[in-house]
């Protein structure tokens, strides 16, 4: 059998079902393959848009993710996406063709040492020098991309490579050689029993959940545990559905744009149970000031992450399924009487009721951002598997559309990346084909990826954009009103396809709302159209996100509304 | 105070550039790296100094173990390894300066392994803070070329390394 057949066939056995690509010289032998095989392949319009739509499938279906390029440019447009879904802890596997072995290193035709560039935005990857490697190395791929902290893997593949005659027979599974991986998933029983203990003895015991808890498929065991100790539960932007956001446990996400009461929460408890986090910067702030009167509980499957930032008086390395329904068996053994802790429950639906996220009315017959966000899950009922860029609009979409599901809200979080939601979304939407995938975006990100229209529109899926239109890079803008003098350098979108006719011309719905009163039947024929949408919902220009503690802060430089500071 | 890191990784290529990689990502300083084969063809060894001052020397290791051609990290206990380094020395020794200078080779148990007119080359092996002491004490004739090996270690007994 060809070698390029034989990948086609390991991919298959690996359980893959769709692969997002762009095809090229050296990619000729595989897609000859591709041509007349078993596969879903999704032609997208930039190799970016592959890497993200793989991450987003991933995300979607708690499978791994699939993209494909070519080599040189086609290698290097895929790194911002590898970089993606190394900072989310997403699986994939980014298979990238290379110039032929005789070639490599001779600055050849479209050549681009891809294993170096990407090494530090990979948990591991492949220059396969021999065919006969390649069922080994695509199996081992997939294993190190979905076990232990997830993440992506690269395999670069020489075009002669792909040209060889090999032997190979789908049933035999070649052996693994990965003596040096052996991730832990059983968390330690003594430290479980010590967590236990300490979670048991607090006062006012806080979860600090994140995208761990999504990528272990752990969220039953989160509730449950929640439940059982009736403890709040405070999420992560990754994190965002691992628990359902409308118990009245769920203290909505946490963090620079949080809730008021997550991170008062945060700095009043005395014990905090960290699952599946890494105590970004964007959660601490300050990290002197964060959770100063908390003792912390950290569970995650990596090693490395444990005190990485803040020190940790009861670590447990382990899968945070195994470990959360372990520490669940051993809290059933001690006192967890609700009335424990009674006044930090007051004062935590105290917190929630004085407090609340604030959806304000529209000025000037504007349409504010966080209404419209309101008025998008509300017309789609919360039910929504929900994608966003980055700014703003993922900001409001984070504190207004509440969800109540693990891997329906998708977002770029440790890497940030513009143009990251739409792609995502049709990845998203491949894996879920029955579902409502709704990307929320603003006009600047969609501006990055908006090329994918034709993708979604050739492969039929019905993906629907909302932008958050006030033509601005609004986050950026908000900074500089805040805390550069209102110097708006750069940051104004004066010229601005006309969103309407840009997705006629691709052949996509286009729709409008620029007054409140049009927003819900706008949002009723976009959202239940039959083909991909994009709808062009034009709010109020300078609305600033709010509460934010500015970068480096603590709770208690919180800014609550606009003239708070 | 300095740590020595005895790191066995799978002998493949591209294996240094992922561990070197780590250390500038991370922002971690190497004081001295050795990368040598094993008693195993397969396995190769890595023997990093790296200063704690500098960074945590459990992130370091942490870190490291996360590279999938990772083996295995011992953190060398000093009082219970053997350590050394080789170094060539190229030293100005003319008629007057020679005979100090085969003394203080004889009291350090260095070896000449070049003699010209004008210069010697001393081949010298030991643990590193002699080393730098036999430096020391030759600098005053004029040193004109030295090459170390960095810092090899092996623990003491039947503990393996």
């Amino acid at each position: 059998m060809k070698a390029s057949r034989v990948i086609l066939e390991a991919l298959k056995r690996e359980g893959v079902d769709t692969i997002f690509g762009f095809p090229g010289g050296v990619l000729l032998p595989i897609y000859d393959a591709l041509y007349d095989f078993d596969l879903n392949h999704i032609l997208v319009r930039h190799e970016q848009g592959a890497g993200h739509a793989a991450d987003g499938y991933a995300r979607a279906s708690g499978k791994v993710g699939v993209c494909l390029a070519t080599s040189g440019p086609g290698a290097t447009n895929l790194v911002t996406a590898i970089a993606n879904a190394y900072m989310d802890s997403v699986p994939i596997v980014a298979i990238t063709g290379q110039v032929s072995r005789p070639l490599i290193g001779l600055d050849s035709f479209q050549e681009a040492d891809v294993t170096g560039i990407t090494l530090p935005i990979v948990k591991h990857s492949y220059l396969v020098k021999d065919a006969g490697d390649l069922p080994r190395i695509i199996r081992e791929a997939f294993y190190i991309a979905s076990t232990g902290r997830p993440g992506p893997v690269l395999i670069d593949i020489p075009v002669d490579v792909t040209r060889e005659e090999m032997d190979f027979d789908p049933a035999v599974l070649p052996a693994m050689q990965l003596p040096g991986y052996r991730p832990t998933v059983k968390g330690h029983p003594k430290q479980i029993r010590e967590a236990a203990r300490v979670i048991a003895a607090a006062e006012r015991p806080l979860i600090y959940a994140g995208g761990g808890v999504i990528s272990a498929e752990a969220s039953e065991e989160l509730r449950e545990l929640a439940f059982y100790g009736h403890i709040p539960v405070a999420t992560t932007l990754t994190g965002k559905g691992c628990f359902p956001e409308d118990e009245d446990l769920a203290m909505g996400m946490l963090g620079m744009h949080g809730t008021p009461y997550a991170n008062y929460s945060l700095s009043r408890s005395d014990l905090i149970l960290a699952v599946g986090v890494r105590f970004d910067d964007r959660v601490t702030g300050k990290l002197e000031a964060f959770a100063p009167e908390a003792r912390f509980v950290h569970i995650d499957v990596d090693p490395a992450e444990i005190s990485k930032n803040v020190s940790v008086e009861v670590p447990i390395v382990g899968d945070a399924k195994r470990v959360l329904a372990a520490l669940l068996v051993e809290l059933k053994k001690l006192d967890l009487s609700p009335d424990r802790h009674l006044t930090w429950m007051k004062q935590v639906e105290a917190w929630k009721r004085d407090h609340p996220l604030v959806i304000r009315e529209p000025e000037d017959g504007e349409i504010m951002p966080e209404s419209a966000v309101n008025k998008i899950w509300e017309v789609s009922r919360g039910e929504a598997v929900v994608c966003t860029e980055v700014g703003q609009h993922q900001m409001w979409t984070a504190q207004h559309y509440p969800i109540r599901h693990p891997r329906r809200f998708i977002s770029s979080g440790g890497l940030g990346t513009m143009g990251f939601g739409f792609p995502a979304a049709i990845g998203a939407q491949a894996a879920l084909p029955d579902s409502l995938v709704i990307d929320i975006a603003g006009d600047g990100s969609f501006q990055m990826t908006l090329q994918e229209l034709a993708t979604a529109v050739q492969y039929g899926l019905p993906v629907k954009v909302c932008i958050i239109n006030n033509q601005y890079l609004g986050m950026v803008r908000q900074w500089q009103e805040l805390f550069w003098r209102g110097r708006y350098s750069h940051t104004c979108m004066e010229c601005q396809p006309d969103f309407v006719k840009l997705a006629e011309a691709y052949g996509a719905l286009g729709l409008r709302a620029t007054k409140p009163e049009e927003l819900e039947e706008v949002l009723r024929v976009g959202l239940t159209a039959e083909g991909p949408a994009v709808i062009d919902i034009r709010v109020k220009r300078e609305a600033n996100v709010y509460p934010m503690i500015p970068a480096g802060g603590s709770v208690g430089d919180m800014i609550m509304t606009e003239g708070d500071r | 105070m300095k740590h020595t890191l005895s790191v066995l990784v799978e002998n493949k290529p591209g294996v240094l550039t992922r561990v070197a990689g780590l250390f500038a990502r991370r922002g971690f300083n190497i004081d001295s790296l050795v990368v040598a084969e094993t008693e195993s063809l397969a396995v190769s060894r890595m023997t990093i100094t790296v200063d704690e001052q500098d960074q945590p020397i459990e992130q370091v290791t942490k870190q490291l173990h996360k590279l999938i051609n990772v083996l295995k990290i011992i953190d060398l206990d000093p009082t219970a390894s053997v350590e050394r380094e080789l170094m060539l020395i190229k030293v100005k020794a003319d008629a007057e300066a020679r005979a100090e200078i085969m003394q203080m080779v004889e009291i350090f148990r260095a070896r000449i392994v070049d003699v010209s007119s004008e210069v010697l080359i001393i081949e010298m092996t030991g643990a590193r803070d002699k080393v730098s002491a036999f430096v020391e004490l030759l600098a005053p004739f004029g040193v004109v070329e030295l090459t170390r090996t960095g810092h090899i270690a092996m623990s003491r007994g039947k503990r393996p390394t």
